[in-house]
């Protein structure tokens, strides 16, 4: 009952900054572009896929069916079925898994999983007495019940709700939240900007050297991600004021990722499937875990990748050095180095019932065409980037080798996934 | 659309400029439509090869009015289409039998009809018929420049032992609206052993046809055409095209490759993906191509080397990739390898140096590689193109464009159908024995050789 499901493709749009070139167009619109690319580089006008997985962490009421429109607007054939789901910023990842084990299972032979976010075109909503004040006018019978409803109505009411990164547990930003992360886990400044510079010089070299011909086609005449600064520095990134964390602070607007917008989109398939399509498989899924932690109870709200990271490992019989290159989602320079350091704590890892610590990831194999610091992360699409990135960069390294995904989550939660080069 | 352009083309301007002598040009026939008057066949000794071509084509025809004497004889229903079998014709005195054919045919053609000449090329053993060949050649051009309403007049060279099935696939492009824009043209075809014993409506059904420049204009036009024929198309254009690109691929059900045509790997790469997908390529078009214009005082060595290496310098790197018979994925025997020229290459054009330079030699190149070619079945071809409506030429000044559009015997632009589907003529595997070639899609443009 267990087929080898491979990742025979992606495609995304270059990334952008909130309020940028992408400003008016909306998720269905983003994420239409992001199916059609990956329709138009396999071939695949006209083709019935058996499902595509897709979600947005910012959508509109009337988007319910995002995917399934997105669907009917590009060249696949109609007759595809879609889905919607929502994991925050690990919706991507965990699309792509969904399909993957239902692709294992023999349920599917081909998927689409997706992710789109537009922090532009963010739904803006009604104030909760104004909504339950309409919704008991639309009920009224009479005129006088109408008037009486809206009689209730008072100026305050009327301002309208944009949606909040707060934790809605905690009423902290996610930054403030990671502040107190980049706090407690002793994460100095210089380290948080080495990473984000390091992370726009591998993906300007991978643009250069034409790594994205075939993972992104551009949308808006956007040809390269807007977020990415081919020419930042250490020294530039060190003049930042902090923006987290209180005058002290040490994470800054260059070493946290900016509210962006984008889509991506991942072609996965069963071998066979694949290999009737003409499609070469570049690494196949191996395993998946997703996980939580306390975050009200006080845990680290971005580290809870870790003890999926490391229960994933254990069930795999594998140990850091048997991961040839790992993709660690930069929301901030400093929950990837928190990350990091989490692995090799003893302590820590102990207290998330690991058997010991994870072990050290050489920098060399991090993020090696860089993350979402330079390439920007519209929350939903980020899994959806990263998957085909990897599968790409462990094809070119040989058949074998394998790669490591870990994305964290609003809500104390994570995913991690292995792939392995075929 | 200029402030100038709009009066133009309003109702008031176009009667104005009707009474200054700009006429509405004439509306083309396109497509696989034949003429829908008779085809008058006339032989003009014993050869019945063209009359066999009509056969194969499924062509019922008429014989000729011919003119003998001061009245002009006319034709009773205007007819659609005066082919002549000139293959005998070899003195001087015999060129009277074209004229005497043409007058009446000239006199009475329907629009968009056709007058197509099949002759003997010049084989260099006989003076006199050499220079009947070149002679009906001058008639050609000057019989294209006198046909009104969208007619045109085109000759071909058929060399001895070239069959009807060789002729097949050309005179059928002729025929129809397909050629639409190509008028006063002569090319040669040669013994090709052509398979195609009928013309087909999709000669290029289950082949892999690659076009670079895909995005837009020309381009989007050749993938379009060669899909409506049957081919899988693999699109190719720049990266920073991309969007464009993958609407034209999935319009066409082909496959989109994102793909700098300068780089080392260029040709590796489409080779890569044509061998994915477990196939050999039947047709290369090296549609790709820039301009950066400048007086030659003004031209320096960047503008000079991009132009040639985007228009003809990258184009041979790829050939060399994909006519190795090693490369999976490459050009497939019985291939097709098709250029585009310009007209502005074949007669030179101001301010464009860099672009005649890398046009014409497309035209050399094609020219060179034809025989080179020939034992494994491949053919190598270019066309050329005149004044064609694009994106790129709309941005040309009102005027300007205007007397560009004018500056030929069909006095109107070109649409990028007409460049594709002379391409698609150039592709199908009837058309075995066109090779060497370079037919101009220009309307008999009045610049140039």
């Amino acid at each position: 009952m267990s087929h080898t499901v491979v990742v025979a493709g992606g495609n995304r749009i270059p990334f952008a900054k909130a309020g940028g070139p992408y400003a008016r167009a909306s998720n269905h619109d983003m994420l239409t572009a992001a199916i059609d690319g990956l329709v138009a580089r396999a071939g695949l006008a006209g083709e019935r896929i058996g499902e595509v997985a897709g979600g947005a962490v910012l959508k509109h009421p009337g988007d319910f069916n995002l995917t399934r429109e997105a669907v009917l607007s590009s060249a696949l054939a109609p007759e595809t079925p879609a889905c919607d789901l929502q994991q925050a910023c690990a919706t991507g990842l965990e699309t792509t898994m969904y399909l993957a084990n239902k692709i294992a299972l023999g349920q599917l032979t081909s998927g689409i999983a997706a992710g789109v976010d537009s922090t532009s075109d963010a739904p803006i909503s009604v104030s909760d007495p104004l909504r339950r004040i309409l919704l008991k006018a639309s009920r009224a019978r009479s005129a006088q019940e109408r008037i009486a409803a809206f009689a209730k109505l008072r100026p305050a009411h009327l301002a309208p709700q944009a949606p909040s990164v707060a934790e809605p547990r905690t009423g902290l930003s996610m930054g403030e939240h990671q502040a107190l992360t980049t706090l407690r886990w002793d994460i100095d400044r210089a380290a948080q900007d080495e990473l984000a510079a390091a992370s726009h010089h591998r993906l300007a070299a991978a643009w250069d050297r034409g790594f994205f011909d075939d993972l992104v086609t551009p949308y808006l005449g956007v040809t390269r991600d807007a977020v990415l600064r081919p020419d930042t520095s250490v020294e530039r990134l060190a003049a930042l004021r902090p923006a987290f964390g209180g005058p002290d602070g040490t994470m800054t607007a260059g070493n946290s990722t900016p509210l962006s917008d984008g889509a991506a989109a991942v072609l996965l398939a069963s071998e066979e499937w694949a290999a009737e399509h003409h499609l070469t498989p570049w690494a196949k899924v191996v395993d998946a875990e997703v996980a939580a932690v306390d975050h009200p109870g006080g845990a680290d709200l971005l580290l809870a990748p870790v003890g999926a990271t490391g229960r994933l490992l254990a069930r795999q019989g594998l140990t850091v050095d048997d991961i040839d290159l790992f993709e660690i989602h930069e929301a901030f320079a400093s929950t990837v180095l928190a990350t990091l350091k989490a692995w090799q704590d003893p302590e820590y890892c102990a207290s998330l019932g690991l058997d010991g610590p994870i072990g050290a990831c050489p920098p060399e194999k991090l993020n090696v065409t860089g993350s979402s610091l330079a390439a920007g992360h519209p929350f939903a699409a980020t899994g959806a980037r990263i998957v085909p990135t990897l599968a790409k960069l462990l094809h070119e390294r040989g058949p074998g080798t394998r790669g490591l995904i870990s994305v964290c989550a609003a809500g104390g939660q994570g995913v991690v996934a292995i792939l392995e080069a075929v | 659309m200029s402030a100038l352009e709009k009066a133009f083309y309003s109702p008031v301007g176009r009667k104005v400029a009707a009474k200054a002598g700009l006429h509405e040009p004439p509306r083309l026939r396109r497509g696989r439509e034949f003429p829908t008057g008779a085809i008058v066949l006339a032989p003009l000794g014993p050869s019945t090869l063209v009359a066999e071509t009509l056969a194969l084509l499924g062509r019922a025809h008429e014989a000729p009015v011919i003119d003998f004497g001061e009245e002009a004889p006319g034709y009773g229903d205007r007819i659609g289409a005066l082919v002549v079998d000139a293959t005998d014709v070899r003195t001087i005195v015999e060129l009277e039998g074209l004229r005497a054919v043409l007058r009446p045919a000239v006199r009475g053609i329907e629009r968009s009809g056709r007058i197509v000449m099949i002759a003997r090329p010049a084989t260099g053993a006989d003076w006199e018929a050499d220079a009947v060949a070149r002679a009906i050649d001058g008639i050609n051009r000057t019989v294209g420049k006198e046909l009104r309403g969208g007619a045109t007049a085109n000759l071909v060279y058929a060399e001895p032992g070239v069959t009807p099935a060789d002729l097949l696939s050309t005179l059928g492009f002729l025929l129809q609206g397909r050629s639409a824009f190509v008028d006063g043209q002569t090319w040669r075809v040669t013994p090709g052993g052509a398979p195609a014993a009928r013309l087909e409506n999709r000669p290029l059904d289950g082949r892999v046809c690659v076009v670079t420049g895909a995005a837009r204009g020309i381009g989007a036009a050749i993938a379009r055409t060669l899909a409506r024929d049957g081919a899988t198309i693999v699109a190719v254009d720049i990266p920073a095209a991309g969007e464009a690109l993958a609407a034209v691929a999935n319009e066409v059900g082909g496959t989109a490759l994102q793909l700098d045509i300068t780089a080392d790997d260029a040709g590796a790469r489409i080779a890569a993906h044509v061998a994915a997908r477990g196939v050999g390529i039947h047709a290369m078009i090296h549609n790709a191509g820039i301009t950066r214009d400048k007086m030659l005082v003004n031209t320096d060595a960047t503008r000079w080397a991009s132009v040639l290496d985007v228009n003809l310098a990258a184009e041979m790197r790829i050939n060399a990739v994909l006519l190795d018979p090693a490369t999976e994925g490459g050009i497939a025997a019985g291939g097709r390898v098709v250029g585009v020229a310009s007209t502005s290459g074949l007669a030179g054009n101001k301010g464009q140096t860099n672009y005649a330079a890398s046009k014409a030699g497309v035209a050399g190149l094609v020219a060179a590689m034809a025989p080179d070619l020939a034992a494994r079945g491949i053919t190598a071809n270019a066309v050329a193109p005149g004044f064609i409506e694009t994106e790129m030429t709309a941005k040309i000044p009102f005027v300007q464009r205007e007397i560009f559009r004018r500056a030929n015997s069909l006095s109107q632009g070109g649409s990028p159908v007409d460049v594709a589907e002379t391409i698609g003529y150039l592709c199908d595997p009837g058309s075995q024995g066109v090779t060497g070639q370079v037919i101009r899609v220009c309307g008999q443009n009045m610049v140039g050789a």
